[in-house]
């Protein structure tokens, strides 16, 4: 993470002393004003609101009684909770992993100097980034359908199913997992090719000289000039895969708030959108988002500390 | 004795390239046959993978289904406003972080890195609170103002002022008595313009493809934006199998024919970004 704050802060232009006119003195905080007014209002108050709100019976059109700890009570107590958690837990695994893995194996494929086309892999390789969750869901639907869909005429050929990907619930999760992997690992890929190609071209010339195989060179050479970048895409799948919301919305026609009739994928955010603006429960709701923050932050910083463990080798 | 050699590309390489720009593309391709097939057609085994004709049809009952073009419309105003808006307020929020000197600067800066971290859509029954107080529910201004304020792109715009502007050339700009919004808007940002640019594109697509918050946000289908329509056609998806996917179609390729034309700047953008050694 040396990149966060680097470069050195960089010599001022405004001397800043107390001869220059106030309107001067006080520019910088007017350029940096709108973010922290716009940050404050609609990202902190909200984020701090929630733990309040969550203290409380609060119906958006009724009263708002304090009740303490209640709801996080009736939260530990709630099995559509811990179902939600595994849920989330189940499609992070199933979406991440594979798509930090292929990710790694394609930023190293088209690190090659010699490589024709390379503007054509990179570019198709985004195409699924400016497509939006909303129509990735819709065009996987169709593909993984159980009756029309291609995958499963694909899979009858060889003998197999046909498999319900909506309806049942390892084969919701995998569907999911798909959509998020499929729109998310291009973007990967190019930020691993960029630290790539950040590494001198002499060292796997070298190694290669030395008779070190492309496996080698991946595990030796690769790997470990990207561990700054795999860190950073570690965690902010996390945060961002914890909260996952389209996706599981749109995936069930009949019932989409609770993503099937037996909440088979429903997911944390989409079970606190179904009790806020589904069930008018906004207390129960935001202490459901009080426990995703919990989750996030206790996640995110473990998988940090997983990730960077092990710097320290050298 | 010295060999120097450069490896040679294995036809693996293109092998498994060419498998992973065809799964990146023939989601889309896939999109494009079901909106111009009728139903009959779409449902047919093995599935018809060679575009109907039935296009027309099936676009104009997007448009007559649900105010589509509006929706457009109003995805492209949210989406425009959004990329000018992070564009410029980020530059000068990354200006005075990079190249002017005020009491907290550093302690600030670390704040904004830092926010980067919250999740923010846990929050959203509160975010809809402050909405409703603003009496601004069902309104384009709810999804614009909140998405001006991007602390990746202060971070971005930081880390291109601080490498690309030499503080000579701003310091004699000083001499010569330019105010400190002089050197931003005559020099700084000028030289800057790339970078926001990709930075503005960045959150251009990101607001047109947003789902969530304007999915609490929206009420009235004259609000709504391409994606929301998007959701309300899947309501129907009994009536035409294809109609989700016809609308969906029709709302990617102002996004497709803006790839043809500055994807190549978006793959250096991303490639450039804050991860780079």
């Amino acid at each position: 993470m040396t990149t966060t704050l680097s470069p050195a802060p960089p010599k001022a232009t405004a001397p800043g002393t107390s001869k220059e006119p106030i309107k001067e003195r006080l520019a910088p905080y007017a350029y940096i004003a709108p973010f922290f007014v716009i940050f404050g209002v609609f990202g902190l108050v909200p984020l701090l609101f929630t733990f309040y709100v969550s203290l409380f019976d609060w119906n958006p059109i009724g009263d708002h009684v304090f009740i303490g700890l209640d709801n996080f009570r009736r939260l530990l107590d709630d099995p559509r909770f811990y179902n939600a958690v595994r849920n989330t837990f189940s499609i992070w695994l199933l979406s991440t992993i594979p798509e930090l893995l292929i990710a790694l194996g394609l930023a190293h494929l088209l690190n090659h100097v010699r490589l024709k086309w390379a503007v054509f892999f990179r570019m198709s390789m985004l195409v699924p980034y400016i497509t939006s969750v909303a129509a990735t869901a819709i065009v996987f639907l169709q593909l993984f359908d159980r009756d029309y869909g291609l995958l499963n005429w694909l899979l009858g050929q060889v003998g197999i199913g046909p498999i319900d990907f909506v309806q049942s619930t390892w084969g919701s999760h995998v569907l999911i997992a798909v959509m998020v992997a499929w729109r998310w690992t291009g973007y990967n890929t190019l930020l691993y090719l960029a630290s790539l190609q950040a590494v001198p071209r002499e060292i796997y010339e070298a190694a290669a000289v030395d008779g070190a195989g492309s496996w080698a060179q991946f595990r030796r050479i690769t790997i470990p000039s990207l561990r700054p970048v795999i860190v950073f895409t570690i965690v902010t799948s996390t945060i961002g895969g914890l909260q996952i919301f389209t996706e599981p919305l749109l995936l069930s026609q009949s019932a989409p708030l609770t993503c099937g009739p037996v909440r088979q994928c429903q997911t944390l955010t989409l079970f606190l959108y179904e009790q806020g603006f589904g069930q008018f429960q906004f207390g129960y709701g935001a202490a459901i988002g009080v426990a995703l923050f919990v989750l996030v932050v206790a996640f995110a910083g473990l998988n940090f500390f997983l990730s960077t463990r092990g710097r320290t080798d050298k | 004795m010295k060999v120097r050699t450069i490896e040679r590309v294995r036809w693996w390489t293109y092998a498994g390239l060419g498998l992973a720009a065809l799964i990146s593309l023939f989601p889309l391709y896939w999109m494009f046959v079901v909106s111009t097939s009728d139903t009959a057609a779409a449902r047919q085994q093995p599935p018809a993978v060679v575009p109907g004709g039935n296009f027309l049809h099936l676009a104009t009952t997007v448009f007559e289904t649900v105010p589509f073009l509006r929706a457009l419309l109003n995805s492209l105003i949210v989406a425009v406003s959004i990329g000018v808006g992070q564009a410029l307020l980020c530059s000068l929020a990354g200006f005075a972080f990079a190249k002017l000197r005020f009491r907290g600067r550093n302690t600030l800066f670390l704040l904004v890195v830092l926010t980067m971290t919250v999740p923010t859509q846990l929050s959203i029954i509160p975010q809809y609170m402050i909405i409703s107080k603003l009496s601004w529910v069902d309104t384009l201004q709810a999804l614009i103002v909140p998405g001006l304020a991007s602390a990746f792109g202060i971070f971005w715009m930081r880390q291109h002022l601080a490498t690309t502007i030499s503080d000579e050339l701003l310091q004699a700009a000083r001499i010569d008595g330019a105010t400190t919004w002089q050197v931003f808007w005559r020099i700084a940002f000028p030289l800057v313009r790339p970078a926001a640019f990709v930075l503005g594109l960045l959150g251009f697509v990101t607001a047109w493809n947003d789902f969530l918050w304007p999915f609490v946000v929206l009420k009235s289908p004259e609000m709504y934006t391409a994606q929301i329509a998007i959701k309300a056609l899947q309501n129907n998806y009994d009536v035409d199998l294809g109609l989700a996917m016809s609308g969906s179609f029709l709302a990617t390729i102002p996004m497709l024919i803006l790839f043809v034309f500055v994807g190549r700047r978006m793959v250096a953008g991303i490639m450039d970004g804050a991860f780079k050694g």
